[in-house]
């Protein structure tokens, strides 16, 4: 359903996706760990058409991700990092305008939202402004936004990031009850190995732009003859810190901006 | 046409929700009408020019249509900045879709605050020389409103923060109002003047609008109409290429 074949993206000299391949099945549940920085929202950025690929080739749900951008924009649904709501419109109508644009049948466009919006227990908050939302009702209300055209893959960048319990717990409920019963491709990230373990069918684990490892948490461990994930996982990527906010992308930009100003 | 008809609902709605938007792009105008209106409307009648804010309103209509069009473009930046943009950006829709129905949003709302201004001047004393030929100033508003949207979605893609486009304000669109005409006659300026305000756009709007309210025209309508529209085609083309290379 998913399928990298030797991604490289290059911003200027630095490489921040290094030859990468991978594949997802159908209604497999993916996790994409890696530490801050190793080129996870990069990889999630060229799937999602947000960047396009220096080199190497991504298929979605059998489309060319470059060069058939439209089937296969309509093929996911994503959950970003980062806010990506209108917060000066209510969540009816940041549902409504998602619909549209991803061309939901107008006859069942208000049942589609008021199920789904009921499911993420956000209906009664409907004709509410976002900017309303605590952080979790806004992470709700995504997930919600990127069902509602029935994505054949779904891709979660750290979406439980600032989470309560009870919210991850509904949360991941229902991310397993899509790919098991629904058949949805899920690929997530996280930063909480215990989410991984417990949720992902496989593990894959990038750093410094490299796929290090790819299988089962049992796997993981058994190769690197530790005993849970957390240890498999430093032993993999080491115990130095990186530094956060390492956005490849925009660090480039940055640098392009100083360089046109000398 | 319902992805550019939702994409146009969203920019009314938001602006008819921010009361703070409204009141601020009409206290500009408001200052230039009564500041200029009558501070100078004295010197403007003793050198047997007439009445100065029968003059000037249409140039401040087009003033307000202008600076409220251009703050279109800050609202991408907004958008890039609150993460929306990337919503839009990965949806299957073409991106010329998507300019177009926001800069159509954009530039309702921009002649909306015209009118609001036309409606004030009324109550400072303006009339116009038929109320008919009045509603054809909306009409200009509208291209001069659309054109700007435009231009303004082009430069809010690549420019990426609030002062880089503040600085697009201040070196280009602020010169090319000011040396438009909507403030004075071009009848009695340096030649040097005269020529830069005949090879700016935002002077034949002007005197498109003048020519509708006030029954003068110093360009002659159709060459007005003319400069509009190629106006209008340069930047909706300019937007577009621009867009289509956006990245979130």
């Amino acid at each position: 359903m998913i399928e990298v074949n030797h991604l490289t993206k290059q911003f200027g000299k630095f490489t921040a996706v290094n030859d990468i391949s991978f594949s997802v099945n159908k209604g497999e549940l993916f996790a994409l760990l890696g530490p801050n920085g190793a080129g996870k929202s990069t990889t999630i950025k060229m799937l999602t058409t947000l960047l396009k690929p220096t080199s190497g080739e991504l298929f979605l749900n059998g489309y060319n991700v470059v060069k058939q951008q439209d089937s296969a924009r309509k093929s996911f649904g994503i959950v970003f990092q980062d806010p990506s709501l209108d917060n000066d419109l209510t969540a009816y109508e940041n549902m409504e305008l998602h619909a549209v644009m991803y061309g939901v049948e107008p006859a069942s466009m208000k049942n589609r939202i008021k199920e789904l919006l009921e499911l993420v227990e956000l209906w009664d908050r409907r004709a509410n402004l976002v900017k309303t939302f605590s952080g979790g009702m806004k992470r709700r209300l995504e997930i919600a936004r990127g069902l509602l055209h029935h994505p054949k893959v779904l891709f979660l960048d750290e979406p439980t990031l600032g989470l309560d319990t009870q919210t991850r717990n509904l949360l991941w409920n229902y991310i397993g009850h899509l790919a098991h019963e629904k058949e949805m491709t899920i690929l997530f990230t996280t930063h909480y190995l215990e989410e991984a373990e417990a949720n992902a069918s496989r593990i894959a684990i990038i750093d410094h732009g490299k796929l290090l490892t790819i299988g089962s948490a049992a796997k993981l461990k058994q190769d690197t003859h530790t005993k849970t994930l957390e240890q498999a996982y430093l032993k993999l990527t080491g115990k130095e810190l990186r530094d956060e906010e390492v956005d490849p992308h925009e660090a480039w930009r940055a640098r392009q901006r100083s360089r046109n100003m000398r | 046409m319902r992805v550019m008809f939702i994409l146009w609902l969203r920019q009314i709605k938001r602006y008819f929700r921010s009361r703070s938007r409204i009141v601020g792009a009409i206290g500009q105008p408001l200052l230039f009408l009564l500041a200029l209106g009558y501070g100078l409307g004295s010197i403007y009648k003793s050198a047997g020019q007439g009445n100065y804010l029968q003059f000037l309103v249409p140039g401040i209509m087009a003033q307000t249509v202008l600076f409220s069009s251009m703050f279109y473009g800050a609202m991408i930046i907004f958008d890039r900045q609150f993460g929306f943009l990337k919503e839009t950006l990965v949806a299957p829709v073409g991106r010329l879709k998507i300019m177009l129905g926001g800069a159509l949003g954009g530039a309702t709302t921009s002649v909306m605050q015209g009118i609001l201004v036309f409606i004030i001047s009324l109550a400072l004393g303006f009339r116009p020389h038929s109320w008919l030929m009045a509603i054809i100033a909306i009409g200009f508003m509208a291209a001069l409103a659309v054109a700007i949207t435009s231009f303004s979605s082009g430069i809010g893609s690549f420019v990426q923060d609030m002062q880089g486009f503040q600085a697009i304000n201040q070196f280009l669109v602020f010169p090319l109002y000011f040396l438009s005409g909507a403030l004075y006659p071009l009848t009695h300026v340096p030649v040097w003047l005269r020529i830069i305000a005949e090879a700016n756009p935002i002077s034949y709007t002007v005197d498109a609008m003048r020519w509708s309210m006030l029954g003068v025209s110093r360009f002659g309508i159709w060459h007005d109409c003319i400069a509009l529209l190629l106006t209008l085609v340069v930047l909706i083309a300019f937007g577009a290429m621009r867009f289509r290379h956006i990245e979130a």
